[in-house]
C-alpha cells in the first residue's frame, strides 16, 4: 500500500462517485442531440439523485433484510472496485485486491445480490429480471475470463497494476492482433454487463423487454438513489477498466501532485469520450431479442479465444 | 445506418425554443427534477398522443428536468389522462399509494378534469379529483402540447 | 503409539461403542447415540489427520484379521489431509443427525451404520495394502448403501436409487480390484516398476473405479439418484467426504503408486474433469429438486478438482514442479472448501425439506419468515458455493485459474490448446454456478411460500442448527483465512520443493506473480457498506420508511402462483443449452366433448433427463439384458445338460493341466 496507491485510491473513489452521474448526463445529452432534441443538461442526473435522497423510502410488504441491504452491497462492490483498480495511478490502494479476477468477481457479486433482492420481492417482474440477468452473466463469464487470460499472458500476471505497467512500458503491444481482439471482446462484455443496447435498453418502459430495470421496479427514494448511483458507477468502472487496460496514456507513475492531476484529467477525458461514443452508437442500434443475445455473446467468446491463441502463438515470436 | 446518419445531419436540432411557463414550483422538494408516471384511467388515446408529442423532439419536455418512468415507485408525479372508469378507480388509487411522498397528481384533458363529454356515462366512476387529490389541471380536448409543457415547467420550476 | 494413531484408534473405539449403544438402547436415545458416535469419531479423525500432517506417523499391522493378507494401516501426509477433511465433515453431520433422526423417525439400521460409515471413511486413506484398502472401501460402500436405503419403506424411489448405487459402486470396486491386482503386489507404497502399457491399464481402471466414486461424468448416474433419497446428514457425508475418496484414489494411484506416468493420463483426467464440471452445473442449473441440484453440484465441484489434478500431472510431466504444486494445492483446497460448503448446503437444505415436507423448489419459498436461521445458513452456503467473494469456492477457483494461466507456456503445444479450453470451461462453470445458487436460494427460501407445507414450516431444533453452525464456521474460516490450511496443503501435495502458495492474510504465489487477499476484500466491502449506511442515516431531510403494498400494476393481490418458480428461472438457460439438455415436452390437451375447438384443460409437462444416462446407459443395459436372455438358453432345466457341462469342464481342465505341465 504505497503512497501512490493510497492517493490514487482516494482520488479514484471521489472522481468515480462524483463523475458517474455526470457521465450518465453526457451520454443522455449526446443521445438527445443526435435525436434532434435539446436535452436536459449534464447536471440532470445529480438533480435526480438529490431529489431521490429526500423522498420517502418504501418497504414493500413481504420483503426482508436482503431487499434492504442489496443496494448497499451493490454500491460497496462498485466503490471497492473503483478504489483498487489502477485508473489514475499505476499502483493500487489495496494491492492484493487488485487482481483482475477479483475485480470481475466483485462486480458479479453486486449483480447477484441485486438479483436475489429482485426474487425476494415475489413479483413476476423481479423474478424475470433476475433470471435474465443471471443468464446473461453466466454467458458473459467465459468471454471475460478469456480476455483477462489474453491480457495476462503478455504481462505475466493477472494483477491489474502489473498489466497496466506492462502496457505503459510497451504501448505497441496494444496494436497487436491479440490486443485488438481482446479489446473488441471486452467492449461486448461491457455492453452486456452494464445493460446497454443492444443487449438491454436502459430507458424502456415495457417490462417484458427489461433486464436490469425489472430488478429495481420496487425500489424508491434513497434506496433507488443508491441503486442508480451504483449502476452509473458500474458503467464508469467498466469503461475505466477498458481504457486503462488498453489506452493507459497519461496515467500517473509518481505521487507528484501534477502527475496525479494529469492522470485524473486523462482518465476523466478518456472515459467521457468512450461513453459519448457508446451513446452515439446506441442511437443507431435496436435492442436484440433476448434469445439472440447468446449468439452475440458466443461471438464475443470466439474473439476472446482467438485473442488467447494469438497471444500464445503469435506472441511467442 | 448511413441513411440514418445523413438524416440526423440534415435535420439537426428539431427542438423549438422554450414555451413560456407558469413560474413557481408546485412542490419544493422536487425542484429541478420530476419523474412522471403516466396512467390511462379510461382515455380515448387523444391525450396520450399530445403527451407523447410534448416529450418528443419538437417540444422536448425532458429539457426541463422531467422524465417518464415505468414504475410508480420511481415517480414523483402521476399524469392521469381520461375519465376514471369503474374498473380503473381501484388501480388508480393503488398506483397513487405506490408513489413515495412528496407526490403530485396532474389531470390532463377535459375528461380527467370534469369527465368532459363522457359525464354521466354508465361506465364512468368520476373525474380524477373524485378519486385522488389533484395538484394541477390541464384543460383541453385534447390539450395542446404547449400547455402540457407549461404544466411540467410549473412542476419542475425550470 | 503417536497422536495420529491414537486418534484413529479412539475413533474406531467410539464408533463401535456407539453401534453397541444403538443396538442396546431404546428408540428414544438411538439417534443421539448414533449422532454423538459419528461426531466423536469425526473429532478423533480430525485430530489424527492434523497430527499426520504435522509429521507424526504410525503403523498398525493386523496380520490375522484377514486371511492371506492381513490388515495394515500407515500414516502419510496426503492420507492425513483426507482423514482431517473427513473428520471435519463427520462432526457437524453427526451433531445434525441427533436432531434429524429424532424427528424423522429413522430406523435402527440407519442409526447403527452412521458411526460405521464415518469410521470406514476415516480408514480408507490410511490403508497401506491393497487388501486393506479394498476392505475399507467395501465397508464404506455397504454402510452408505444401507444408510441410503434408510427410508425405503416410506418412498419407493429409494429402492431404485439404492439399486443404482449398489450396482455402480460394486462395478467401481471391481475395476479398482482389477487395477490393484495388475500392479502385482499387495502394498500401496510407491515405486512400482510396470511397463507403460500395464501402467496405463492400471491407471485407467483406477480412474474408472475412483472416478465413479467421485461422481465424474459419465459414471455419475448414481449421484443424483442416491443423494436426494438419503437422509440429509448421510447426503452430506456422502457428498462432502465420500466423493473425496475417489479423488484420493486417483491422486494416490497416479502420483504415488505409479509415479507420474504418461501425459495422456493427465489429459484424460482433465478431460473428465472439464466435462464433469460443465455437465454437472448445467444439470444443476435446470434442476428443480433441491437435493438433486446439490448432488449435481457435487459432480461439478469434483470436476473442478479433477481439472486441477490433471493440470498438476501435466505440469509435473513437463518438469514444472512449482506449477504442479500450485495446481494440486488448488485442487486440494477446493476439496476442503467443497467439503465445508456442501455439508452446510445439504444440512440446511435437508432441514428446510424436512420442515416443509417437500424437496421441490417449485413448492418451496418463503422460508425466511418461519426458518430464519436455516435461511441464513443456506444463504451463506450458496455464497460459498458460487465463485463470488467472499466465498469459499472463490479462493480455490482463483488458485486453479492462476495455475492454468501461468502454466500456459509450460504444457507444450497440447497445453497451449488444452489450458485455454480448461479456463473457458472453469469460467462458464463459475457463471452457471452463480445462476444456479441464486435460483436455489432465491426461489427456495425467499419471497413467499408456494405451498401449504412451506407456509407452515417452523425452525429446526437446536442440534440441527448447531450442526449447520459448525459447517458455516468452517466455510467462513476457509473463505477469509485460507492461509491457515495452506502449509498443510503443501505438505500433503508433496510434489513441489516448497509451498506453492504462502501467506496468511494475503495469499502469494511463489514462482509466479500473483496475490490475493480475501480478508482485505471482505473488510473493505464491509467498511464501505457501513459508511454508506451511515451517510444515508445522516442525510438531512430524510423521511420515515413506509410499508407499502407490492407494486402489482394496481390490479388484484398477487398470489404465490404468480411468483417466478425455479423452472421458469432456469428456462432461458435451458433454452440456450437446448442441444445438450434435450428436454422432453409433453402437452396434453383435453377438448370439450361437443366442440373440438374448445378446450377444457391443458396439461404441460417438461422433463430434463440426464442425457448421458440415456445415450450411454440405456444401450449398455439393453446389451446386458440381451446377453442375459441369450445366456438363458444355456440353462433349459435339463439335468442331463448340467451334468454334461460339469463333465466337459473337468475334462478340459485336465487336458489343459496336462498340456501346460
Amino acid at each position: 500500500m504505497s503512497r501512490l496507491g493510497i492517493a490514487g485510491g482516494v482520488i479514484q473513489v471521489l472522481v468515480v462517485t462524483g463523475g458517474a452521474p455526470v457521465l450518465t448526463g453526457v451520454m443522455r445529452q449526446v443521445r438527445a442531440r443526435l435525436e434532434g432534441r435539446a436535452g436536459p443538461g449534464l447536471r440532470q442526473p445529480w438533480s435526480d439523485l438529490r431529489k431521490l435522497l429526500r423522498k420517502e423510502p418504501v418497504t414493500p410488504a413481504g420483503t426482508g433484510e436482503l431487499f434492504r441491504v442489496a443496494p448497499l452491497v451493490l454500491l460497496a462492490t462498485t466503490v471497492v472496485v473503483a478504489g483498487v483498480s489502477p485508473f489514475v495511478t499505476t499502483a493500487s490502494a489495496i494491492g492484493p485486491a487488485a487482481d483482475l479476477f477479483a475485480v470481475v468477481a466483485l462486480l458479479a457479486m453486486g449483480t447477484a445480490t441485486l438479483a436475489l433482492a429482485a426474487i425476494d420481492t415475489g413479483t413476476a417482474f423481479g423474478g424475470m429480471g433476475a433470471s435474465r440477468e443471471m443468464t446473461i452473466m453466466a454467458l458473459v463469464e467465459p468471454t471475460l475470463l478469456m480476455s483477462v487470460f489474453a491480457l495476462s499472458v503478455r504481462a505475466g500476471s493477472t494483477n491489474l497494476s502489473a498489466i497496466v505497467t506492462a502496457v505503459v512500458r510497451d504501448p505497441a503491444r496494444v496494436a497487436s492482433p491479440a490486443g485488438l481482439l481482446a479489446a473488441v471482446a471486452l467492449i461486448l462484455v461491457t455492453i452486456a454487463e452494464t445493460g446497454r443496447l443492444p443487449v438491454d435498453n436502459p430507458a424502456t418502459h415495457l417490462e417484458l423487454t427489461m433486464v436490469h430495470e425489472a430488478m429495481i421496479l420496487e425500489y424508491a427514494g434513497p434506496d433507488l438513489a443508491v441503486v442508480e448511483l451504483a449502476s452509473s458507477m458500474r458503467l464508469t468502472v467498466f469503461l475505466g477498466l477498458l481504457v486503462t487496460l488498453f489506452v493507459p496514456w497519461g496515467i500517473a507513475v509518481t505521487a507528484a501532485p501534477l502527475a496525479l492531476a494529469a492522470g485524473t484529467a486523462a482518465f476523466a477525458a478518456k472515459v467521457t469520450i468512450c461513453g459519448a461514443a457508446l451513446a452515439a452508437g446506441e442511437v443507431f442500434m435496436a435492442k436484440l431479442r433476448l434469445f439472440r443475445v447468446p449468439e452475440l455473446l458466443g461471438g464475443s467468446f470466439l474473439l476472446a479465444l482467438l485473442a488467447v491463441a494469438a497471444s500464445v502463438f503469435l506472441g511467442a515470436a | 445506418m448511413l441513411k440514418l446518419w445523413r438524416k440526423i445531419r440534415a435535420h439537426g436540432r428539431v427542438a423549438e425554443p422554450p414555451v413560456p411557463g407558469r413560474r413557481g414550483p408546485l412542490a419544493a422538494g422536487l425542484r429541478g427534477s420530476v419523474q412522471i408516471r403516466h396512467v390511462d384511467a379510461g382515455s380515448c388515446g387523444g391525450c396520450e398522443v399530445e403527451v407523447g408529442t410534448a416529450f418528443g423532439p419538437v417540444y422536448d419536455a425532458e429539457r426541463y428536468g422531467a422524465r417518464m418512468v415505468a414504475s410508480p415507485r420511481h415517480a414523483d408525479a402521476l399524469l392521469v389522462t381520461g375519465v376514471v372508469t369503474r374498473n380503473m378507480a381501484g388501480p388508480l388509487r393503488r398506483t397513487y399509494d405506490a408513489v413515495p411522498a412528496p407526490r403530485l397528481v396532474v389531470a390532463v384533458g377535459d375528461c380527467a378534469r370534469d369527465c368532459g363529454m363522457l359525464a354521466g356515462a354508465y361506465g364512468v366512476s368520476g373525474a380524477v379529483r373524485d378519486v385522488l387529490p389533484v395538484n394541477a389541471e390541464i384543460p383541453g380536448c385534447p390539450p395542446r402540447p404547449e400547455d402540457i409543457v407549461a404544466a411540467i415547467r410549473e412542476m419542475t420550476g425550470r | 503409539m503417536s497422536l495420529a494413531g491414537s486418534g484413529l484408534v479412539l475413533a474406531v473405539a467410539v464408533a463401535s461403542l456407539a453401534c453397541l449403544a444403538v443396538l442396546a438402547l431404546p428408540a428414544r436415545f438411538r439417534p443421539a447415540a448414533a449422532g454423538a458416535g459419528a461426531a466423536l469419531a469425526g473429532a478423533g479423525g480430525l485430530v489424527s489427520g492434523i497430527a499426520m500432517l504435522s509429521g507424526r506417523t504410525f503403523t498398525v499391522a493386523l496380520p490375522g484379521a484377514l486371511p492371506l493378507s492381513g490388515l495394515e494401516f500407515t500414516a502419510g501426509r496426503l492420507s492425513g489431509y483426507f482423514v482431517a477433511v473427513t473428520g471435519a465433515v463427520a462432526i457437524p453431520a453427526g451433531v445434525y443427525a441427533i436432531g434429524y433422526a429424532r424427528h424423522a423417525g429413522t430406523s435402527r439400521s440407519a442409526c447403527v451404520f452412521l458411526p460405521l460409515f464415518a469410521v470406514s471413511m476415516l480408514l480408507v486413506p490410511v490403508s497401506a495394502t491393497a487388501a486393506t484398502l479394498l476392505l475399507c472401501w467395501e465397508l464404506m460402500a455397504l454402510t452408505s448403501l444401507l444408510l441410503v436405503l434408510a427410508e425405503h419403506r416410506r418412498r419407493p424411489e429409494v429402492a431404485e436409487a439404492g439399486r443404482w448405487y449398489a450396482v455402480m459402486t460394486h462395478l467401481g470396486f471391481a475395476c479398482i480390484l482389477a487395477g490393484l491386482m495388475l500392479t502385482g503386489g499387495g502394498s500401496l507404497a510407491a515405486g512400482r516398476h510396470l511397463s507403460p502399457a500395464l501402467a496405463g491399464t492400471v491407471f485407467v481402471l483406477a480412474l474408472i473405479g475412483f472416478g465413479s466414486k467421485a461422481g465424474a461424468v459419465p459414471l455419475h448416474a448414481w449421484l443424483p439418484r442416491a443423494h436426494p433419497e438419503a437422509p440429509s446428514h448421510v447426503s452430506a457425508l456422502m457428498s462432502a467426504a465420500m466423493v473425496n475418496m475417489g479423488v484420493y484414489g486417483i491422486v494416490r494411484t497416479g502420483f504415488g503408486l505409479l509415479g507420474g506416468g504418461a501425459r495422456w493420463w493427465w489429459l484424460l483426467v482433465m478431460l473428465l474433469g472439464v466435462v464433469s464440471s460443465l455437465y454437472g452445473i448445467l444439470q444443476a442449473a435446470v434442476s428443480s429438486d433441491l437435493k438433486r441440484l446439490l448432488g449435481y453440484s457435487t459432480t461439478e465441484n469434483m470436476g473442478l478438482v479433477l481439472t486441477g489434478v490433471g493440470a498438476a500431472g501435466l505440469f509435473e510431466d513437463s518438469g514444472h514442479r512449482m506449477l504442479a504444486g500450485l495446481a494440486l494445492a488448488a485442487a486440494l483446497l477446493h476439496v476442503a472448501g467443497h467439503a465445508a460448503f456442501k455439508t452446510l448446503l445439504f444440512l440446511s437444505a435437508g432441514s428446510a425439506a424436512q420442515r416443509a415436507g417437500t424437496r421441490d423448489l417449485d413448492a418451496l419459498g418463503g422460508l425466511r419468515a418461519g426458518m430464519p436461521a436455516t435461511t441464513a445458513a443456506f444463504g451463506w452456503g450458496a455464497l460459498a458455493a458460487s465463485a463470488l467473494p467472499p466465498g469459499t469456492a472463490f479462493v480455490s477457483e482463483w488458485l486453479l485459474v492462476q495455475a492454468l494461466i501461468h502454466g500456459l507456456r509450460s504444457g507444450g503445444t497440447i497445453g497451449a490448446v488444452v489450458l485455454p479450453a480448461a479456463v473457458a470451461a472453469v469460467a462458464l462453470t463459475a457463471g452457471l454456478a452463480v445462476a444456479t445458487f441464486v435460483k436455489a436460494f432465491g426461489t427456495g427460501f425467499l419471497a413467499r411460500p408456494r405451498s401449504d407445507g412451506a407456509a407452515r414450516a417452523t425452525e429446526a431444533p437446536a442440534s440441527m442448527l448447531a450442526g449447520m453452525g459448525l459447517a458455516a464456521a468452517a466455510c467462513a474460516l476457509l473463505a477469509l483465512l485460507p492461509g491457515i490450511v495452506l502449509p498443510a496443503l503443501a505438505r500433503a501435495a508433496g510434489v513441489a520443493a516448497g509451498p506453492a502458495v504462502t501467506g496468511l492474510v494475503t495469499l502469494r504465489l511463489s514462482g509466479a506473480a500473483g496475490e490475493l487477499s480475501p480478508l482485505l476484500l471482505t473488510l473493505a466491502l464491509l467498511a464501505v457498506m457501513m459508511a454508506a449506511a451511515g451517510c444515508l442515516r445522516a442525510l438531512p431531510g430524510r423521511r420515515a420508511r413506509r410499508a407499502a403494498r407490492l407494486w402489482d400494476c394496481g390490479s388484484g393481490p398477487l398470489t404465490a402462483r404468480m411468483e417466478y418458480t425455479a423452472t421458469s428461472f432456469a428456462e432461458p438457460l435451458q433454452r440456450v443449452f437446448d442441444d445438450v439438455l434435450a428436454p422432453e415436452t409433453d402437452i396434453d390437451v383435453t377438448h370439450l366433448d361437443e366442440a373440438r375447438y374448445l378446450v377444457t384443460a391443458v396439461q404441460y409437462r417438461r422433463m430434463v433427463p440426464d442425457r448421458i444416462e440415456h445415450r450411454l446407459y440405456r444401450p449398455v443395459l439393453a446389451a446386458v439384458r440381451a446377453w442375459g436372455t441369450a445366456g438363458r438358453r444355456l440353462a433349459p432345466g435339463s439335468v442331463h445338460r448340467y451334468l454334461g457341462y460339469g463333465f466337459c469342464a473337468v475334462t478340459v481342465l485336465l487336458i489343459v493341466l496336462a498340456v501346460t505341465r
